[in-house]
């Protein structure tokens, strides 16, 4: 009698936390750009000097100020990540006015000083390439030192602005205003001011990138209009909900009182992976809902294979506890075998993948992880409460007729 | 005793129906080539969604109208409402705007698109990432199935599973589908479903063997035999589960996943029917070559 109140009790719980988490849960995982509009773009970066090298900095650098771009043209959330030797992934949701983004991303980040009214006195090619870096002086506090290609026009900047401020300029973006103390005629200057290493780090950087203008070049756009990327969505949720649907049946019809526990473990299976992607901040793409989907039919396999295995033991002659046992003891070895060589070939998918092809081998990874716990652990003690009861002893509730059950 | 068929001693029909398969896929490939989609070929897709019925002539004309490279339409959705239009060429950023706002002109702002465009240097880069993926992932199950089973059921394993992923290729190149990236992942799903689907079948076959005395190739192909039907009704029933769930995202999923689907869809039948039919027969040929030795030396 406790055991069966034991399996109610969990039942209700979990559902009841199923219930009341679910409709937060659905509301804050992160869509895809193929579920919810948007685009992205891969851009390939190219010095615009000839000669020049893109360096890991210069390529950071890029991508900071591209983010600080797409934020100050309205958009919200763009997600900006620099990606091998030379490229950047842009992606932006929900855009309006797609064109115009693309327009004021792809142009090259512009450095400039300019003199207190506002004249661009010197532009970022005016820069030795790499020649800003990180000093310190005499009281070892950090400075930021630079070079320029032609001390002869810098001196004749700085005498004019002597006594002045001469800011440094990121597009728009004033990212400092240090005074000209005096003409400074061998082209080497240093930017003092009360910095810590790593605002004077980024600084340097800054310059260093404004000296070496990267061209961005469209790679691989995709773009998803904001009602298609909805009508997706749609679509394959409702697909998913019947094919659900069907499995819980099919489970019913075929295995009975199993049957009902694999249908509650699918369920929590289900919910459980909705968390872990939640919980993972991963984002739900297309394929990852497709990979969803296939999951709940690959979990059930779990069940199946456990739920064959105790109907063999039954019909060798075993009591109802030693076939769970035997039965149990039995599949989890198989079923450990064969989900690890599919997580082999998901972790494959996921370093060799991009973008949603990602997004779909990380959910096949968390779903094999979840499943197990879900379809093995939760699925095995939820049979043992109810087998342990004594409420459910014929063999017909696991779907063996008496005539099937050997004599031991 | 349950119904049984000796599926082991009808190996060489099997065997000669899937090399037949894979002749006949191998010389579609060379004669016709995959029907690669943006992903692998360097162009432009964009995926137009109306609002309404179109007919193709008609998206034919609006596309040509607006003066950009001519494209390979096609009409889809429910309602025949949404155009997909492949270009050759990638099209600047002005061509697609143009070709949105006739669109947009025609049939109003509900028009809605989906634009896919990749550079021919990257489209080869994701080629080979992908034919990498299969092969590596390949290796990685070849060394944990021979670590935890034995070499044999390795090679029979992924003669199996190379085996499913050719056909699904062949398949698509015969009815000339397209190939596009998430027709990958449906490869490297159905790779790892293929291979899930054999190692429950060898499983069995590993723990009969404990209990067996084998002394002649008709006591492992019994063996073989026994075990395959012993978890006939796990192997059909499972596939019939995620087959089903496959066959709804087909039918009533989205139809970007559309492809995706049927890959998997015809990976799913290949891979169950792999499993049963070639992956442990080929282990018993693999195996009783040990049995013949050691008796040949038992006689020396």
């Amino acid at each position: 009698m406790k055991r069966i109140l034991a399996f109610i009790g969990i039942v209700v719980i979990v559902f009841a936390a199923i219930g009341l988490t679910s409709p937060a849960l659905l509301k804050n995982i992160k869509l895809g750009l193929d579920l919810k509009g948007g685009f992205e773009i891969l851009y390939v970066a190219q010095p615009i000097e000839p000669g020049g090298v893109v360096t890991q900095d210069t390529l950071r650098e890029t991508a900071r100020s591209l983010e600080q771009r797409a934020n100050a043209s309205g958009v919200s959330e763009p997600e900006v990540t620099p990606e091998g030797k030379d490229r950047i992934r842009v992606r932006i949701a929900g855009v309006v006015n797609e064109t115009e983004v693309r327009a004021i991303l792809q142009k090259p980040a512009e450095l400039s000083f300019r003199g207190p009214d506002g004249t661009k006195e010197m532009v970022g090619s005016d820069f030795v390439q790499g020649g800003a870096k990180v000093g310190f002086d005499q009281n070892n506090r950090p400075e930021v030192q630079i070079k320029v290609k032609d001390p002869e026009k810098f001196r004749k900047v700085t005498e004019k602005l002597t006594g002045q401020t001469l800011a440094i300029y990121l597009d728009e973006n004033m990212l400092s205003a240090p005074r000209v103390n005096y003409p400074i005629t061998d082209g080497n200057a240093v930017i003092t001011g009360n910095y810590t290493y790593d605002e004077a780090k980024k600084l340097a950087d800054t310059i260093n990138l404004g000296a070496l203008p990267l061209k961005l070049t469209e790679k691989y756009t995709q773009s998803v209009g904001a009602t298609l990327g909805q009508l997706s969505l749609h679509q394959t949720v409702e697909a998913s909900i019947i094919a659900s649907i069907f499995i819980v049946v099919f489970m019913l019809v075929l295995y009975r009182l199993p049957g009902l526990i694999a249908s509650i473990s699918i369920v929590t299976f289900t919910w459980a992976l909705l968390g872990v992607t939640y919980l993972m901040n991963a984002t739900l793409t297309l394929p990852g809902i497709a990979a969803f989907v296939l999951s709940v039919g690959m979990a059930v396999d779990a069940n199946i294979i456990t739920y064959e295995r105790i109907k063999d033991e039954l019909r060798s002659g075993k009591s109802l506890l030693s076939s769970l046992k035997s039965g149990s003891r039995n599949s989890f070895r198989t079923i450990m075998d064969a989900n690890i060589t599919t997580i082999l070939a998901a972790v494959v998918l996921y370093f060799l993948g991009t973008g949603s092809i990602q997004g779909f081998a990380l959910t096949l990874i968390f779903s094999i992880v979840v499943s197990i716990v879900t379809n093995v652990f939760f699925s095995r003690l939820l049979l043992h409460l109810l087998i342990r009861s004594n409420i459910a002893t014929k063999p017909g509730y696991y779907g063996v007729k008496e005539s099937e059950i050997n004599a031991l | 005793m349950r119904f049984s068929f000796d599926i082991v001693k009808q190996r060489k029909k099997f065997f000669a129906l899937s090399i037949a398969v894979t002749v006949i896929g191998i010389v579609t490939m060379l004669i016709f080539g995959l029907n690669y989609g943006v992903d692998f070929k360097a162009g432009t897709t964009l995926d137009i969604n109306v609002g309404q019925t179109i007919e193709k002539a008609k998206a034919e004309e609006i596309i040509s109208g607006t003066g950009v490279a001519p494209a390979v339409v096609t009409i889809g959705g429910e309602t025949n409402n949404r155009v997909t239009a492949r270009f050759d060429t990638v099209l600047t950023q002005d061509q697609v705007n143009k070709v949105d706002s006739s669109f947009k002109s025609q049939f109003g702002d509900k028009v809605s698109k989906e634009e896919n465009t990749v550079d021919p240097e990257l489209a080869k880069e994701l080629a080979y990432k992908a034919i990498y993926a299969v092969l590596i992932a390949s290796v990685g199950i070849i060394i944990y199935v021979s670590i935890r089973f034995e070499w044999r059921f390795a090679v029979a394993g992924i003669v199996a599973l190379l085996h499913d992923a050719f056909i699904v290729v062949s398949l698509f190149s015969i009815f000339r589908l397209e190939v596009n990236l998430p027709f990958v992942a449906a490869i490297l799903t159905i790779v790892g479903y293929s291979i899930n689907d054999t190692i429950v079948i060898f499983d069995r076959i590993r723990e009969n063997l404990r209990f067996a005395k084998v002394k002649s190739f008709d006591d492992l192909a019994d063996l073989v035999n026994r075990s395959i039907w012993q978890v006939m009704s796990r192997s059909i029933n499972t596939v019939i589960t995620v087959l089903v769930a496959a066959v709804c995202l087909f039918i009533f999923g989205s139809s970007a996943i559309r492809l995706f689907s049927l890959a998997m869809i015809f990976g799913l039948v290949s891979g169950a029917y792999s499993s049963i039919f070639i992956a442990s027969p080929l282990w018993l040929i693999m195996k009783s070559k040990t049995i013949g030795s050691s008796k040949k030396k038992a006689v020396a």
